[in-house]
């Protein structure tokens, strides 16, 4: 059973077309990165996941029944930025997602039940490196440890899907592929079902299990206004299973570039 | 030679701050005592011991008629008129602007009727206030609430309505509803905010409340300055208005530190331990 089911979808903005005939199924457990030129809808088609915007024809199904129009709990996401409250201390903003769905009049949990979601949340935070800053500001976060609580933020709520745009886009390459490995261990661990905007094609590659490019096929001036960008080509990522290896250390390193991760045909063991 | 841009006050900073007081004290007195000299009676520019004497008058000996000490009951009345009538205005603030702010339709139905209350001179309606509320003590506080309240909610709605919209999409993806939004996301992050208008709101709350009782009032310190200055009594109303003047800045000084220690994260992230 898949996890989300697209179909036939079109989104038009007032006279502009920007994005047709999108089909697409991805399967529950599925790491879906979608790529594509700047400009070409990756953003609006995961707002259309998200609940942000609605489809203008087609149809979004989320395990079977149809999405619900707005957003909710069982679709976490990460923004490139503005992902986390500045008003929250790090422990705050994991602590949020408890506390709004345990307290639907104040927001807010008080004695035992308080101490118990602050043990879960400090646990997550150790998960994905935070233990030492859990009573800091985001403010006082650099930008690769504040996605990092963004995701422990999403995380807390254990979303059916997980939506990222473009959330390690503004990250220095080392700080991004130690966040990488990061993601990679959360996906497996979870078994969440990821769908990720990107336009780092070796982000897409190395993270997804399918990568998904969206392209306008009627690209000529004249044409822009009535040709939407859709599904190009829908790549299955055939994994090694070798890498694994460098995810066993359980921590946190940044992934090893050695050159025996190319994709040679010869390889030794 | 450096540009003047470039050049910091450094240990200069205090001396500098002081010194433009300092030479109004002295530019103040040197004229004092040229008008005494000339005219021993004169009272436009008292001479600072008339002063001492007066607020000795009116701040430490009992009234004779009444029995109250009148400079701590005008300011007692008046700041019971300037609390009530802000705090009424913040009230209203929080309520409309949150939700003008927040709400898409009660966007719609109240952002222009908010800005066009706004653009009526208070001081317009005092008249009205005073034939709807009599000359009591309710108009002066309704002045103070019709002449803060409009910016409040206009500059309250417009930060919350400034809000990154990834932010509320996100509170919404964590479970949130529009009442959670509003209490965990809107509400904290716009009180900052509603603290620092707050302070530049105290310059017109004050206007509004010494107008209010110059024109009818039976106590308060607007009604005592213009009380007096029938006799000309400059030795009441100098210390009156420096008076006023702490208070405000005495106000102004507390909300932001208030708000310094309660929105830390507002105000740079300030390092801890």
């Amino acid at each position: 059973m898949s996890a989300l089911s697209i179909r036939n979808v079109w989104m038009e903005y007032t006279g502009q077309i920007v994005l047709e005939r999108i089909n697409l199924e991805i399967e529950s457990g599925a790491f879906v990165a979608i790529v594509g030129p700047s400009g070409c809808g990756k953003t609006t088609f995961l707002r259309l996941l998200l609940g942000q915007e609605r489809p203008t024809r087609g149809s979004i199904m989320l395990d079977g029944a149809p999405m619900p129009d707005e957003p909710g709990p069982d679709r976490g996401v990460v923004f490139q930025r503005y992902s986390v409250f500045p008003h929250l201390t790090v422990l705050g903003n994991v602590l949020l997602g408890a506390e709004l769905a345990a307290a639907p009049l104040l927001g807010r949990l008080f004695g035992a039940p308080r101490r118990r979601a602050i043990d879960a949340a400090r646990a997550l935070l150790a998960e994905v490196g935070l233990a030492e800053s859990e009573q800091k500001y985001p403010a006082q976060l650099s930008g690769g440890m504040q996605q990092r609580l963004a995701l422990a933020q999403a995380l807390i709520c254990k979303p059916r899907v997980l939506l990222l745009d473009e959330p390690f886009g503004a990250l220095d390459p080392g700080i991004r592929s130690e966040i990488h490995t990061l993601m990679r261990r959360l996906w497996r661990e979870r078994g969440v079902t990821i769908v990720m905007v990107t336009h780092d094609l070796r982000e897409a590659f190395f993270l997804g299990t399918r990568v998904v490019v969206l392209d306008r096929l009627r690209n000529r001036p004249e044409e822009r206004q009535r040709y939407g960008a859709t599904i190009t080509q829908n790549i299955e990522v055939h994994r090694r299973r070798t890498p694994d290896a460098d995810l066993e250390s359980g921590r946190d390193d940044p992934a090893r570039m050695d050159p025996t991760r190319r994709d040679d045909p010869v390889r030794q063991n | 030679m450096r540009r003047l841009i470039n050049i910091q006050p450094g240990w200069l900073r205090w001396p500098l701050a002081l010194l433009p007081f300092v030479l109004l004290a002295l530019l103040y007195g040197i004229g004092a005592t040229l008008r005494h000299a000339e005219n021993p009676d004169d009272k436009v520019l008292p001479p600072l011991v008339a002063m001492v004497s007066a607020v000795e008058r009116t701040a430490l000996t009992p009234d004779k008629r009444t029995g109250e000490y009148v400079f701590w009951s005008d300011t007692g009345a008046s700041l019971q008129r300037l609390a009530i009538g802000i705090g009424g205005a913040v009230a209203i603030a929080l309520v409309f602007g949150l939700a003008i702010g927040l709400l898409p339709m009660v966007n719609a139905l109240l952002a222009p009727l908010t800005t066009v209350l706004s653009m009526i001179p208070p001081m317009a309606l005092l008249p009205i206030l005073f034939i709807i509320f009599g000359l009591g003590e309710l108009s002066k506080v309704v002045l103070i609430v019709v002449g803060v309240a409009p910016c409040l909610v206009r500059d309250l709605a417009l930060a919350v309505g400034k809000l990154p919209r990834e932010q509320i999409v996100k509170a919404q993806t964590l479970g949130a509803s529009t009442w959670q939004v509003l209490l965990r996301i809107a509400l904290p992050q716009a009180l900052p905010r509603l603290i620092e208008s707050l302070r530049l709101a105290l310059g017109p709350a004050f206007l509004f409340l010494i107008s209010a009782e110059a024109i009818s009032a039976e106590n308060g310190l607007g009604y005592r300055i213009f009380l007096v200055r029938r006799y000309l009594a400059m030795d009441v109303i100098l210390p009156y208005v420096a008076w006023i003047t702490l208070l405000a800045y005495l106000m102004d000084t507390a909300l932001a530190s208030i708000s310094r220690r309660v929105f830390r994260w507002a105000h740079g992230a300030g390092h801890q331990g």
